[in-house]
């Protein structure tokens, strides 16, 4: 959605970041580098570490180590609301939808970054998410807490594009839906690749994930055990037993 | 009791409901949004009517005093914020907002002769004094403490309670004030006489209402406002800043309480002090809407004022007592019938 930019310049640097939850560290020394208009999977089994990365990059936790975007440090002053201005948006694992408001009214304060842009901008937008998730255009009168697990996802998903973001994190988008949603999910964010958003997706379905991203990291205890382009660590023996259940993928 | 008296004490009964309505629906908003429960808002009742008083007096009401001091205060503090972190594009809005609004409002209360204007504007001139204060306030006193529990939340209002009246004693006096109608006389409707004050009350009410339910049914802000009572983490998420909306809470809380202040003091002489029972009756409706229902609420507001206007014929000296005690039949109803949430962190 903002696709002209340059490729193959690094925009999200993370150098040596650690997290504590008190004294149990969650995250330490981990290294990332999401470039412009690349899609970057982090796979890990549940507990390594991969919400607690997504979080602090979003200054939801406190961390240590560093963060920039652009080349410019996001240091710990820089709060959630500066960060979602600076165009990083996150779907957090439990979606965090406004459940009591209408579908539209999700999507319309996804644009709330963009108030000063106008309405006219901000219709535009809605109209494209539309067009995304038709699914999500029959249901705009209908309450985001009644919606089912997929077009919950789809919601989420509407919602943080209504921002016109530079860096998209997904946390799991596929957690708890059935095969035939995840894979219109997965469509979806490859899709979301074409328009030149760079794309940072947290999964543990490896698989589908390394399908459609250009690199990928594998979290294990919240450490980067193995790293590499997605091809790679599709054919790698151990990822393969790991993560793939052991067949080709 | 014949059909005259049962009017006229119907009359009272809506007319001082519609107040308790209007404070109700600015506690059910300031609570969702912030978790305090703003127990000031009295103050700002009685602010808002001894201020208008003040300028009709020709004199110089001492809140503006009040706010160009805390806007002082605000700015020195964020001012020192946006330095350390270097972000030198927030010191002009900041300072057009904490020193410029209040600064303005008291050249223009110095500039103009304020008891010669119309009525309508030396109360938009009242409000533009008292409005201010609530995200002032709210700055100072709650903002820095946003992840509290409630009930820290709730010592830290009592206080801000207690120190806004001690000021209002020192701003206003001890002496009751009382302004003049918006306008003059009655209206005869069969047996009933209608006062046009409270004709004004009951129907500014309504519009005041009315403006609230399509700023948070149509607006982009109003909507951020509700969406961060449901969901902080959600909001925050979009961009919603939990401290611009708890900021905006505030000013939408001390200008319902102004507002209601300018409208009841023609009817009551008020005090430093009166402001608090009035608060409490729109608490008590508030807490019939559970603190979370906006209609509810509004209507428990109205029951309290027509159950405070029979009481006060029927047991006049137990009016107070039987209006807070409709509390406890309320709270052992909603704690039967709703569900126990726990509160988040
Ligand atoms: N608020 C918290 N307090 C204490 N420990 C926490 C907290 N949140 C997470 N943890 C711990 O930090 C570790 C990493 O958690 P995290 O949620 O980041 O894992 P994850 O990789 O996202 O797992 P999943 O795939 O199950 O979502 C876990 O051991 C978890 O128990
Ligand atoms: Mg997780």
């Amino acid at each position: 959605m903002s696709g002209m930019e340059q490729k193959n310049k690094p925009l999200l640097e993370v150098r040596d970041l650690a997290v504590a939850y008190g004294k149990v560290e969650a995250l330490q020394g981990a290294n990332l580098t999401l470039r412009q208009g690349e899609l970057v999977t982090v796979i890990g089994p549940n507990g390594a570490g991969k919400t607690t990365l997504l979080s602090a990059l979003m200054g939801l936790l406190p961390a240590r180590g560093e963060v920039t975007l652009d080349g410019q440090p996001l240091s710990a002053d820089v709060d959630v609301e500066a960060r979602v201005g600076r165009g990083m948006i996150l779907v957090p694992e439990k979606r965090e939808l406004f459940a009591e408001m209408s579908v539209e009214d999700n999507l319309r304060l996804g644009a709330f970054s963009r108030r000063a842009e106008g309405r006219a901008a901000r219709d535009d937008t809605l109209a494209e998410v539309y067009d995304l998730f038709p699914r999500l255009k029959e249901r705009r009168g209908q309450e985001a807490g009644t919606l089912s697990g997929g077009e919950r996802q789809m919601l989420a998903m509407g919602r943080a594009l209504m921002a016109k973001p530079r860096v998209l994190m997904l946390d799991e988008p596929s957690l708890g839906l059935a095969p035939l949603i995840i894979r219109e999910i997965f469509r979806i964010v490859a899709e979301l690749k074409k328009t030149g958003v760079s794309i940072l997706l947290v999964e543990q379905n490896a698989r589908a994930a390394l399908k459609v991203a250009d690199y990928g990291y594998v979290l294990e205890t919240g450490h980067v055990a193995l790293e590499g382009p997605s091809a790679d660590l599709a054919a790698d023996e151990r990822v393969a037993a790991t993560y793939l259940g052991g067949k080709k993928g | 009791m014949d059909l005259q008296i049962l009017l006229l004490l119907g009359q009272d009964g809506l007319t001082n409901g519609a107040i308790y309505a209007l404070l109700a629906l600015a506690l059910v908003l300031v609570f969702a949004v912030t978790r305090v429960i703003f127990i000031p808002q009295g103050e700002f009742v009685a602010y808002g009517a001894l201020t208008l008083a003040a300028l009709q007096a020709g004199k110089v009401p001492a809140t503006i005093w009040l706010a160009v001091a805390l806007g002082a205060v605000v700015f020195v503090i964020d001012a020192a914020i946006a330095l350390r972190a270097r972000a030198w594009r927030r010191l002009p809005g900041l300072a057009a907002l904490t020193l410029g609004v209040p600064l303005a409002v008291a050249a223009l209360i110095h500039g103009l002769d304020a008891a010669t204007l119309a009525l309508p504007l030396q109360i938009l001139l009242a409000l533009a004094v008292v409005a201010p204060l609530g995200p002032l306030i709210y700055r100072l006193a709650f903002q820095p403490l946003a992840s509290a529990p409630v009930l820290v939340l709730l010592i830290v209002s009592v206080a801000t309670h207690m120190t806004l009246m001690g000021l209002g004693l020192v701003f206003f006096g001890a002496e009751g004030f009382r302004t003049p109608a918006f306008s003059d006389g009655s209206l005869e409707l069969g047996p009933a006489t209608l006062q046009y004050q409270s004709l004004w009350i009951v129907g500014v009410s309504l519009v005041l209402i009315v403006a609230l339910y399509l700023f948070f049914g149509r607006t982009l802000t109003g909507k951020a406002l509700r969406a961060t009572a449901m969901n902080r983490t959600g909001a925050r998420l979009m961009g919603i800043s939990t401290t611009l909306a708890g900021k905006l809470s505030f000013f939408v809380a001390a200008l319902m309480g102004a507002f209601s202040g300018v409208l009841v003091s023609p009817v009551t002489t008020l005090y430093y002090d009166s402001g608090f029972l009035i608060g409490l009756k729109g608490f008590v409706g508030a807490i019939i809407g559970g603190l979370i229902s906006y209609p509810v609420a509004a209507l428990g507001a109205v029951l309290v004022g027509l159950l405070e206007s029979f009481s006060s014929f029927y047991a006049s000296s137990f009016k107070e007592v039987i209006v807070f005690t409709l509390i406890i039949p309320v709270l052992l109803w909603r704690s039967l019938t709703t569900r126990h949430v726990e509160e988040e962190e």
